[in-house]
């Protein structure tokens, strides 16, 4: 049988982005920080996602005050921006707060 | 919701109860009958690497047989799987009073009701915590210390409200419908009924509305310097407003970048007084500048994000550029009321309440539905104001739920309505 385990999201530095977004046909990663209110108030839903689409989707968050050095390769300005690498290329990037739907839906589009 | 695939055979004892399970979630599902076909049979086995019947793919992601479904389903984790949370379908959730809204309107109406018996559910929206989360410190609350910070203050209401039981669900309304009773709400993960409902949406920042702010938003145009104000150490950048949250913004980017400008439209502040002066005094230090009676014109860049910012002249119509990296636009904010046009009354997106001094004050137009904080308040705004609206929001609702069990009449008739 498959073993089925929830899968959580992961932290990555600076080092590892490359890896990770080559690594898996589909990332998400959130660049975030710890002081910033409103990528605390969305890191339930992205738990929820790597629950939900299991080894379809790898969720990656990295801290930008500790590693600040991709955050500034892919030009992100603003705190929380989720960017959806497909086959290690950017493909969709979503900036600020998000609702659930509005993140599952690039998910799917993605994987269409 | 997700695509389901079942490899099934005729007389198959576990495929008829994998589909039973899929049809009592209320899943719809694609059954790939591989009887009578070899061809779909090798597909089954190269797929799954398994040759029993049936076979569940979810999303193209193998699952196994019956017997994994159900351990899924035992272990609480099919029903994420089947993203049977998306569409708001199956059984509404029903409760005596719904909050919506995490911000101080929201967890106090919750912490009142939650005391008051109304066993309330909260309902946290996208932006949970509210405006505070956005925030750094909190210096107008009153009783709290010299270094609250917002998201800190946040984090107690939501601790208190859990001492009182409070039901959070994370949940997003996508739809309402009050006119019929109990009142129903659409959420992302599902549909809710209700009794009564706390409206405390709150309101969220405003844009200005120019296509040039758009295409850079996030490259540069932000209304949150808490959050972005780190990507811009060292450089200049520029606060549109001239409110309570513009000068807070400012002076907390003049800790950051290398000089901020504020740009607004008047020739004089909105903010209180200590904010002013503490704003006047970074700019006898060169810190702050302030360009009075201007307004933006166009927000300047390349492909890099922001550059600069075109503002104009107010009475001349005279332009000039200032050469900026970041732009925080803090010129006030709308109220989420989008929820409930043509359903409640409203002036300017506020919803209307009675007010008065007959009690019942945070009533809208409609009865047995309350708005507290922001959402009603084109004024105040603050959060002690919302707090303070809340709890009167839920004592509103205590009594007009008391009503309702004293008189079931008038609910069984707008039910048979």
């Amino acid at each position: 049988m498959t073993a089925v385990s929830a899968k959580e999201p992961i932290h990555i530095t600076d080092d590892e982005f490359d890896t990770v977004v080559k690594r898996d046909d589909l990332v998400l990663v959130d660049f975030w920080a710890p002081w910033c209110g409103p990528c605390v108030a969305i890191a339930p839903v992205l738990e929820e996602l790597a629950a939900e689409y299991g080894d379809a989707l790898t969720v990656a968050k990295i801290d930008i005050d500790q590693h600040p050095q991709k955050a500034s390769t892919f030009g992100v300005r603003a705190i929380p921006t989720l960017v959806l690498f497909k086959g290690g290329e950017p493909f969709d990037t979503l900036i600020g707060v998000q609702t659930r739907s509005s993140l599952a839906a690039a998910i799917d589009r993605a994987r269409s | 919701m997700s695509e389901i695939l079942i490899y099934t055979k005729d007389y198959c004892g576990f495929c008829a109860r994998a589909k039973a399970l899929l049809t009592a979630k209320g899943a719809d599902f694609t059954e790939i009958d591989t009887t009578r076909d070899a061809g779909l049979q090798a597909e089954m086995v190269e797929r799954s690497g398994r040759r029993t019947v049936p076979q569940v793919f979810i999303d193209g992601r193998h699952i196994g047989g019956y017997d994994d479904l159900a351990a899924l389903d035992a272990a609480g984790e099919l029903d994420a799987l089947l993203r049977l949370a998306e569409p708001a379908k199956g059984e509404a959730r029903h409760h005596r009073l719904i909050v919506l809204g995490t911000g101080p309107a929201g967890y106090t109406a919750a912490i009142y009701a939650a005391r008051a018996g109304l066993e309330p559910a909260v309902i946290t929206g996208v932006e949970v915590g509210g405006q505070l989360m956005t925030t750094t410190e909190v210096e107008n609350w009153p009783g709290g210390d010299v270094t609250l910070q917002g998201p800190e203050l946040m984090e107690r209401f939501r601790e208190q409200a859990d001492r009182f039981e409070v039901t959070l669900i994370r949940d997003h309304i996508r739809a309402a419908d009050l006119s019929r009773r109990p009142f129903r709400l659409e959420g992302e993960a599902r549909a809710y009924t209700t009794d009564s409902l706390i409206i405390a949406t709150g309101a969220t920042a405003r844009y200005l509305g120019l296509p040039s702010e758009t295409a850079f938003k996030g490259r540069g145009v932000s209304a949150c310097a808490t959050c972005d104000g780190f990507f811009f150490r060292g450089k200049p950048v520029a606060v549109v407003g001239g409110g309570n949250t513009a000068v807070e913004e400012a002076l907390y980017l003049a800790n950051i970048a290398s000089h901020v400008t504020l740009v607004h439209r008047r020739d004089a502040l909105k903010a209180e007084r200590i904010l002013q002066d503490r704003l006047f005094a970074k700019v006898s230090e060169g810190k702050v500048s302030i360009c009075w009676g201007h307004q933006v014109d166009e927000v300047l860049g390349d492909e890099t994000g922001v550059t600069g910012l075109r503002v104009r002249h107010v009475d001349t119509g005279e332009t000039r550029d200032l050469t900026v990296d970041g732009v925080f636009i803090a010129i006030g904010h709308d109220p989420n009321t989008i929820l409930f046009t043509g359903q409640l009354d409203r002036e300017d997106g506020y919803l209307r309440t009675k007010g008065g001094l007959a009690g019942n004050a945070t009533e809208t137009s409609l009865p047995g539905v309350f708005a507290a904080g922001d959402v009603a308040d084109p004024v105040y705004r603050q959060a002690v104001t919302s707090a303070a609206t809340g709890a009167m929001a839920a004592l509103d609702a205590e009594r007009f739920l008391a009503g309702l069990a004293a008189e079931p009449a008038p609910q069984t008739e707008t039910l048979a309505a």
